[in-house]
C-alpha cells in the first residue's frame, strides 16, 4: 500500500488548518453559506436533510487496519456509531456536527486520509478494481495509476472548479469489476510491445443522461499520461458548459460535439500541453509502484479447503473468489444482511473486519462500488476461521451479486434531492428474496435502486434498475431490465409505467419467475432478457 | 473598483480600459482586453506582444474557464498583466495565482489576512502550473 512521505502528509495536514480557517470563518460569519459550500463541498461535507454528512476518501477503495480502525473510532466519536460505504468506494457518516468537521479531518490525516475532493466540481477520488493485486486476470496493478492520478489531481489550479463533478477510475484487468467506462474518464490499462499504456475512454457516467464512454484513444505511454489527462480535462473546461447544470457534465459535450471531433480536439491540445514538461519522470512512478509490490505470498500452501460445513461451503461458493497466487483467495465481506441498510456497518463490525485483515489479509482491505468489503489475500487455509468472525459480527452472508446483494443510494432518509426513499425498499425486496436457495437459484442478479434522477444507486447499470420518481406528490418507482456495469456494459431500458412500493417487488417477482421459466443452460438473468427482449417480460409485469 | 485592484506585479499599473474582445480583434493598436467567460483565450495567441493587460471576468466563482484561459495565455508566453475581475473570493485566488494570475479586481472587497494566509497554506505543490514552484514529484527526485 501507499504510503505517505512527509511532502503528503504536509499537504493533507496544510488541508486541515485551511479548513479550520474557513470553518471559523462560515461560523463566525465572515463566509457565506453560499461562499462557503463550494469550500466545505471539497471536504467531502454535505449539508443533508438532517445533518451534515461527511465523505471520507478511500483513495481507490484500498485502505489497512489501522485506517479502518480509524473509521470506526470516528463512527462512535462523531457519528451514531455506524458508516456507510459508498459506491464510490468511499465511507460517509451521515450525523456529523459542523464544528466537529476540522477536528475528525484531523484525526484522519494521522493514519493519511482526508476528505478531499470527495465532493464539489473537481476531480475526485479514483476509483479502481477492488481485486487489484490479487487477481488472476490483471495485466499489472492498477492502483498505482491511480495513486499517481490522485496526486496529480489533488488540489489542481486549473481543474478545481469544473462545470461538474469529474470521475475517474482505473482498471487492468479484461474483468471491469470497476463500471469504467460509466466514468467521465475510464482507462483501461493495457500492454503494448511490452509496454504498458492507457486505453482512454471519455465521457460516460450516469445521472440523468447516461452514456457509456467511447474510446478516445487506443494506447497513451505512461510517459504522456498526465499531459494527455490535462488536454482531456482542458477541452472540457474551455467548452463545457455552465449555463445548464444538467448539460454540464463531459458526456455531453462529447456527445453533442462527437467521439472523434472531441478527441481530435485533445490530440491538439495534446500536442501543445505535452511540450511543457508536466509529465512525471519514470522514476517517480517507480517509486510509487514500488509500494503496491506484492505482498510475501507464503509458498507451498494448501490448496484443499474443509467444506464439511455447510454453511461456509455456501459462503465460501458465494462470497470467495479465486486469487492469482497457489494456496490465496479474496474474500468478499458482504455489507448486506436481508432487512439491512445496504453499506452500513457498526463501527464494531468494522474494528472485526480491520482485525480480520490484520491476522489474515496482510493488514489490507478494500471497498468495492457494490458497498461491499473485500479481504484481498487470505489463505485458503484460513478460510474458515475468517468466516466464523464474520458469521460472530453478522457479516457472513453469502449473497455476493445476488438478488440481496443489493446497491442503493441513501435515498429520501437523508438525502435532499430523493424523491422516494431507496433503504425501505432495498429491505423490502432482499426480504421477498430473503430464501438463500431461492436467491442462488436466480443466480447473478445485480439490483441497483437510485432515490432520484442523480443515479448515485447505478440504477442504469442494474440487470435490474429501480428509480425513484415523483408522481403528483407520491413515491413511485421506475423499472428497467438489462443494465450492466461490467465489461458487457449497457444501460437499462425501462419497462413501462411505474410502480409503488409493493407493486414494484411484485413486478421483479413476476419477472424473475420469467427468468426461470425460459432461461436457457448458462444464462443469467440479464442473458435472457438481452436474448428475450423486452416483450415478454413487459407481459408477465403488467399482464 | 480600482482601490480594490490587488496588484502582485512591481510595474506600474496599466491605466487604458480594457476593451471587447471584438473590438480587440477589430483594432489594431489597444493594448488591454477583456475575457468573458465564454470567450477563447486562443485568439489572443496571434496578439501577445502588443498587449499589456489582459482582464478575464469570473462572473461566478463557480465558473472556472478563466482558469484555463489564464494557463492558456500563460504557456503560450505572455507576460503582461493577467487580471482576475469579478466574483474574486480568498479561497480561490491561490489557485489563480498557480494559474498565472498576477492581479485581482474583486467585485466585494478581499480580507487581506486571510487572502496572505490562504496563499501561504500549502508549502508544496503536486502539479506543474503556470507558476514556477516546483511539483512535489521533482523535489522528490531532486
Ligand atoms: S440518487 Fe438522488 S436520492 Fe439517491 S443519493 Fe443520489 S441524489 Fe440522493
Amino acid at each position: 500500500m501507499y504510503k505517505y512521505d512527509t511532502y503528503d502528509q504536509a499537504a493533507v495536514d496544510a488541508r486541515v488548518a485551511e479548513f479550520r480557517d474557513q470553518v471559523e470563518r462560515r461560523l463566525s460569519g465572515a463566509l457565506s453559506e453560499d461562499q462557503f459550500k463550494p469550500l466545505r463541498l471539497m471536504n467531502g461535507l454535505y449539508l443533508q436533510l438532517h445533518a451534515y454528512m461527511l465523505r471520507v476518501a478511500i483513495p481507490y477503495g484500498t485502505l489497512d487496519s489501522r485506517q479502518m480502525r480509524m473509521l470506526a473510532h470516528v463512527a462512535r466519536t462523531y457519528d451514531r456509531g455506524y458508516g456507510h460505504f459508498t459506491t464510490r468506494q468511499n465511507i460517509q457518516y451521515n450525523w456529523i456536527k459542523l464544528e466537529d468537521a476540522p477536528d475528525i479531518l484531523a484525526e484522519l490525516a494521522t493514519v493519511e486520509m482526508h476528505a478531499i475532493q470527495t465532493s464539489g466540481n473537481c476531480i475526485r477520488n479514483i476509483s479502481s478494481d477492488q481485486y487489484a493485486g490479487a487477481a488472476a486476470d490483471e495485466v499489472t496493478d492498477p492502483r498505482p495509476w491511480a495513486e499517481l492520478l490522485r496526486q496529480w489531481s489533488s488540489f489542481h489550479p486549473e481543474f478545481s472548479y469544473l462545470p461538474r463533478k469529474f470521475k475517474i477510475a482505473v482498471i487492468a484487468a479484461g474483468e471491469d469489476r470497476a463500471a469504467m467506462r460509466l466514468h467521465d474518464i475510464g482507462i483501461e490499462i493495457v500492454e503494448r510491445d511490452g509496454q504498458h499504456g492507457a486505453r482512454v475512454f471519455v465521457g460516460g457516467g450516469m445521472g440523468r443522461t447516461p452514456m457509456i464512454a467511447p474510446e478516445i484513444r487506443d494506447f497513451v505511454p505512461l510517459a504522456d499520461l498526465l499531459s494527455y489527462l490535462e488536454a482531456c480535462l482542458r477541452v472540457y473546461n474551455r467548452y463545457g458548459r455552465r449555463d445548464n447544470m444538467y448539460k454540464a457534465r463531459i458526456k455531453i459535450l462529447v456527445h453533442e460535439i462527437g467521439a472523434a471531433d472531441y478527441a481530435r480536439q485533445v490530440e491538439e491540445e495534446f500536442a501543445h500541453v505535452k511540450a511543457l514538461g508536466i509529465d512525471l519522470p519514470a522514476a517517480e512512478f517507480e517509486r510509487i509502484a514500488a509500494f503496491f509490490a506484492p505482498p510475501a505470498f507464503e509458498t507451498g500452501l494448501s490448496e484443499t479447503i474443509d467444506r464439511s460445513d455447510p454453511d461456509f461451503a455456501l459462503w465460501l461458493d458465494q462470497n470467495v473468489k479465486p486469487h492469482k497466487a497457489p494456496g490465496y483467495a479474496i474474500v468478499n465481506i458482504s455489507l448486506k444482511p436481508v432487512g439491512g441498510i445496504p453499506g452500513d456497518a457498526s463501527a464494531e463490525q468494522i474494528d472485526v473486519m480491520a482485525d480480520l485483515a490484520e491476522r489474515y489479509s496482510f493488514g489490507e482491505a478494500r471497498v468495492t462500488h457494490a458497498q461491499n468489503i473485500v479481504l484481498p489475500h487470505v489463505r485458503k487455509a484460513d478460510l474458515y476461521a475468517v468466516w466464523q468472525a464474520l458469521a460472530e459480527a453478522g457479516l457472513a452472508e453469502a449473497n455476493l451479486d445476488l438478488i440481496s446483494d443489493i446497491i442503493a443510494c441513501p435515498g429520501l432518509d437523508y438525502c435532499s434531492l430523493a424523491n422516494a426513499r431507496s433503504i425501505p425498499l432495498a429491505q423490502k425486496i432482499a426480504t421477498r428474496f430473503a430464501d438463500p436457495a431461492r436467491q442462488r437459484e436466480l443466480g447473478e442478479l445485480k439490483l441497483k435502486i437510485s432515490g432520484c434522477i442523480n443515479a448515485c444507486g447505478h440504477h442504469h447499470a442494474g440487470h435490474i434498475g429501480i428509480l425513484g420518481v415523483d408522481k403528483k406528490g407520491t413515491e413511485n418507482y421506475q423499472l428497467s431490465f438489462g443494465g450492466s456495469g461490467a465489461e458487457d456494459v449497457s444501460l437499462g431500458k425501462i419497462t413501462g409505467p411505474g410502480f409503488d412500493e409493493d407493486g414494484v417487488v411484485d413486478a421483479i417477482e413476476r419477472a424473475t419467475d420469467l427468468y426461470l421459466a425460459r432461461r436457457e443452460a448458462g444464462e443469467r438473468f440479464v442473458d435472457t432478457y438481452r436474448r428475450l427482449g423486452m416483450e415478454p417480460f413487459k407481459e408477465a409485469i403488467y399482464g | 473598483m480600482a482601490d480594490d485592484l490587488l496588484r502582485l506585479r512591481d510595474d506600474e499599473a496599466h491605466d487604458e480600459p480594457a476593451v471587447t474582445l471584438d473590438s480587440f480583434l477589430g483594432q489594431s493598436n489597444a493594448t488591454a482586453v477583456r475575457l468573458e467567460a465564454g470567450e477563447d483565450a486562443r485568439a489572443l495567441l496571434p496578439h501577445l506582444e502588443r498587449l499589456a493587460l489582459v482582464e478575464v471576468s469570473f462572473p461566478s466563482f463557480r465558473d472556472g474557464r478563466g482558469y484555463s484561459a489564464a494557463r492558456i495565455l500563460r504557456e503560450a508566453g505572455y507576460t503582461g498583466e493577467l487580471r482576475a475581475e469579478g466574483d474574486v473570493l480568498v479561497d480561490q485566488i491561490a489557485h489563480m495565482r498557480r494559474c498565472g494570475f498576477d492581479s485581482f479586481a474583486p467585485a466585494a472587497p478581499i480580507d487581506e489576512a486571510a487572502m496572505a494566509r490562504m496563499l501561504a497554506i500549502q508549502p508544496h505543490v503536486y502539479q506543474c502550473a503556470a507558476d514556477d514552484r516546483a511539483p512535489i514529484w521533482k523535489l522528490r527526485h531532486g
